[in-house]
């Protein structure tokens, strides 16, 4: 349950493809026009989340809550743009030697945490001891796995060495970097720093009341300035992170105005919003989600293992009407695991257009008939027949696994839907490989490496590869995808590598949703990108008159 | 009446134990863990973080070891750890919420009797009258009605449209700035339609045992002699039955003890109350095994307290149960 909030979370405020346009009350442009809607210090953001954070030491964090709040009070040495490109964060510059083993980081000089202890390069190395001590119950020490050694140059340069070219790399330099000062020779897993964080981001930390909110404030020295007006960021006073459980009741907090932004779902987005005294008050974002949602066939069964038998299942389910059924229209057709729009996402894979015809014909081939006139077709005596697991909690998904029942009943296939809770379903059923099929999704990541997910290694009990797709090829084109910095080359691979999938259907992809998100009008700064629109929130800014908290410094 | 309370209190031990011991074993027999929250379906956590997890928390032992071992912590009034990635000791993030939760119950529990017990006189009193039906139809519509649903719509209707009332949490963003009585003002207006829900649903029960008892006790021929002796109506019936047919609500506020720490998961989830019931569910959700154990062991010790105290008040108030037992 926990996870699926986390992936609507995830999409709410994750990608977005280019054209993700605001829908724009003309009513607020009316007012707009009359005041001054320049950049200015002031008011309060209030953020609204489903679950509380459980640490703001972003190292031990495996929670959105957690690292959306930790992301405002930490810094990176580098961090993605709203193109999805790597640039600096700590870091000034960086160089990447010859041989692709060797990374050099110069950081900004006259950096300070929020406790005025300046930063340095070794608080980075410490950042990186920190994470490899096995003592530290962290879950991102395989970022670093690949790191053969951390040397402080100078104060402000580090080199780093790897044992064999890592494309992702780069940014998993993008981890908070935490102050030794305050965690050398302590143990970090029972630090203080988890309830009241240190770090040299845009916001510092004011106050965390368990379960209700968590108050930060600008940081007045921090050292980054809105190229535009040469001003100091970040602009607001404050930043509220309020605790809100239930979504329903978020979204009566957004239409009474006491939260500044949340992500819809589709039913609000397209009626309950729509209507003028919402428009007066928010502005609503559109954008593809960082995630899509799949049927995979376990590929150890026979039924799934002749790939004519898989395109006819694709063939026989109608992606446009799960959109519109399911998501209301507001989604895309997935056709492979990348987000339609960003660098690495293929267009040109092979496609199979809802065509039960087709289905059938292709289903004949692979020697599925009905034999008996019984409206399922059979093979060596048996029908075809299989479950659908999926999980409790995702409307969304058990809606899908119904519209597909109806389909693949169409061309004879006949298909029974079971609901699992969470745990039961991933410890009993997907992680053993016990299910005919499942309904799931993933988390479509910002570096396209997914080496854990398709290659054959991962093809076992506990491995994510969990339909156990086999094929050397993808093996190949995968290994050698990782180990490439050059993004044409890369880009060159993993096209190859949507290929295969599409040819061999492990997965009939099923959708893409947008991330729906409404934030106030009175915000100003927002810039809809590939990344989003949160990438660059401490650009955003409320224009003076406008402003509405009185907590202004 | 000190032995009857000592043999009590002999009995709940090996009853607490044989609950610790019963709550311990579902924990783990339920499918799921505390380390699958980090590390299922994320491609960067392999197999070496959760051995490390289950090291660092005792989770590698068998079974009855991690048992005796909480036990023994417990013995010396230590509820240990919590599992999650704040490792904040049990006690800690059970002390910041029980206040939270007692006060939303009690406040809800006095609109509870002070509504209940006037209806159920009332009721009981002018039986079958228009009042009497009315409040039937009333309190069972409240009773029938999901808190949720209820919640809902008054947050739409006095949060939203009227802007009467705050609709969620216990205070307003800046309520730390404001001067002492506006703050008070502050919260009052934040508890108003929790403890208006909360007791929506209690109304019913209560208001329903009054009237059962109360109209038990004015046949009793005593009532009847009260009556015959030419006292006034309301004396007879506020004075004379009143104090008896209390009695059995007595007994009901001797279970009300646990659920007044209990919380309710739906209730605490919609206004955005951290109580309690949503520490209880979230814990469950993320298998943090001593939290949730914690939590059960202070529920049940507190059922057991509070049947406990029923029963001693209904002896003190009742002594032919008191002799009857002893």
């Amino acid at each position: 349950m926990k996870r699926i909030w986390l992936v609507v979370l995830l999409a709410a405020l994750a990608a977005c493809t280019k054209g993700g346009e605001p829908e724009k009350a003309q009513a607020s442009k009316e007012t707009e026009a009359q005041v001054d809607l320049s950049p200015a210090y002031g008011d309060t953001f209030v953020d609204a989340s489903i679950g509380d954070a459980s640490t703001l030491l972003p190292i031990l964090a495996t929670d959105s809550a957690s690292h959306s709040v930790a992301g405002l009070i930490y810094n990176g040495l580098v961090k993605y743009d709203g193109e999805y490109n790597v640039v600096g964060d700590l870091a000034e510059s960086w160089e990447v030697s010859d041989d692709n083993l060797t990374i050099t980081f110069h950081l900004r000089k006259g950096v300070r945490f929020h406790d005025g202890a300046p930063l340095t390069a070794r608080d980075v190395e410490f950042t990186y001891r920190v994470t490899m001590d096995p003592n530290t119950l962290t879950a991102y020490r395989g970022d670093f796995e690949p790191v053969e050694s951390v040397e402080v140059v100078d104060d402000y340069t580090l080199r780093v060495r790897y044992k064999e070219p890592f494309a992702p790399a780069l940014i998993s330099w993008g981890a908070a970097v935490l102050p030794r000062h305050l965690l050398e020779g302590k143990d970090i897993n029972t630090s203080e720093l988890g309830r009241k964080p240190v770090g040299t981001g845009p916001f510092r930390f004011v106050e965390w009341l368990t379960g209700q909110r968590i108050v930060l404030e600008r940081n007045p020295d921090y050292f980054d300035t809105d190229p535009d007006t040469g001003m100091q960021l970040p602009y607001f006073s404050r930043y509220v992170f309020r605790i809100i459980p239930d979504l329903g009741v978020q979204f009566n907090e957004l239409m009474a105005g006491k939260i500044d932004m949340m992500g819809l779902k589709p039913l609000q987005w397209t009626r309950q919003t729509d209507n003028e005294r919402f428009r007066s008050q928010y502005n609503k974002y559109k954008y593809l989600a960082n995630a899509y949602t799949y049927l995979g066939y376990n590929l150890e069964k026979p039924m799934f293992q002749d790939v004519r038998v898989r395109r006819a299942l694709t063939h026989a389910i109608d992606k446009n009407e799960i959109v519109e059924g399911v998501l209301q229209g507001l989604g895309v057709p997935a056709t492979g695991p990348y987000k339609p729009g960003t660098w690495v996402y293929n267009p040109d894979v092979p496609k199979y257009p809802y065509d039960p015809d087709r289905a059938r014909e292709l289903l004949a081939e692979a020697g599925w008939t009905d034999t008996d006139g019984d409206g399922v077709l059979d093979k060596d005596g048996k029908p075809f027949r299989f479950t659908v697991l999926t999980n409790q909690g995702n409307d969304q998904r058990l809606k899908t696994a119904e519209i597909i029942q109806q389909r693949l009943k169409a061309v004879g296939i006949q298909i029974e839907i079971r609901v699992l809770e969470w745990a039961a379903f991933i410890n009993e059923f997907v992680k053993p490989g016990k299910f005919d099929a499942v309904i799931l999704g993933w988390t479509i990541t910002q570096d396209p490496d997914l080496y854990d997910v398709w290659h054959s290694s991962k093809a076992v009990p506990g491995g994510l590869n969990h339909t156990h797709y086999r094929n050397p090829e993808v093996d190949d084109l995968l290994v050698r995808a990782r180990k490439t910095f050059d993004r044409a080359e890369r880009k060159r691979l993993y096209d190859r590598f949507q290929e295969i999938l599409a040819e061999d259907q492990p997965y009939t992809f099923l959708y893409v949703p947008y991330a729906l998100v409404a934030v106030s009008n009175r915000v100003h700064g927002i810039r809809p990108a590939p990344a989003g629109i949160t990438y660059n929130f401490e650009r955003w800014y409320v224009p003076k008159a406008l402003q509405r908290h009185a907590e202004t410094p | 009446m000190l032995g009857y309370i000592a043999k009590r209190i002999a009995f709940m031990i090996p009853m607490l134990f044989g609950i610790t011991l019963i709550s311990f074993l579902l924990m783990h027999m339920a499918p799921g863990s505390p380390t699958e929250l980090y590390t299922e379906l994320n491609p960067k956590v392999g197999a070496e973080f959760r051995e490390r997890f289950e090291a660092y928390y005792g989770l590698d032992k068998p079974l009855p070891v991690q048992y005796v071992t909480w036990l023994g912590r417990v013995a010396r009034l230590d509820l240990g750890i919590s599992f999650s990635p704040d490792k904040r000791p049990v006690w800690d993030k059970i002390r910041e919420r029980l206040p939270i939760t007692l006060l939303l119950n009690l406040l809800s529990l006095v609109l509870i009797l002070a509504t209940a017990v006037p209806l159920g006189v009332i009721s009981a009193v002018r039986r079958g009258s228009q009042f009497d039906r009315t409040t039937t139809v009333l309190v069972f519509a409240g009773f029938s009605v999901p808190s949720f649903w209820l919640a809902l719509l008054l947050m739409k209707w006095l949060g939203v449209d009227l802007g009467w009332l705050p609709i969620s949490g216990l205070e307003s963003l800046g309520a730390a700035n404001l001067p002492p009585l506006a703050r008070f003002w502050d919260r009052v207006q934040h508890l108003i339609l929790p403890v208006f829900v909360s007791a929506v649903g209690g109304l019913a029960g209560i208001s329903r045992y009054m009237r059962g008892s109360m109209l038990e006790v004015i046949r009793q021929d005593y009532v009847t002699a009260a009556r015959a002796k030419g006292l006034p109506e309301w004396r007879v019936v506020y004075v004379h039955a009143l104090r008896n047919s209390l009695l059995p609500i007595v007994t009901l506020m001797g279970f009300w003890i646990p659920a007044l720490i209990g919380g309710s998961v739906i209730f605490e989830t919609i206004f955005a109350i951290p109580g309690m019931g949503q520490l209880f569910y979230q814990s469950v959700m993320a298998r943090d095994y001593p939290v949730i154990q914690g939590i059960l062991l202070l529920g049940s010790g507190l059922t057991l307290l509070g049947n406990l105290v029923a029963d001693v008040a209904y002896a003190l108030v009742d002594p032919r149960i008191r002799f009857g037992r002893t």
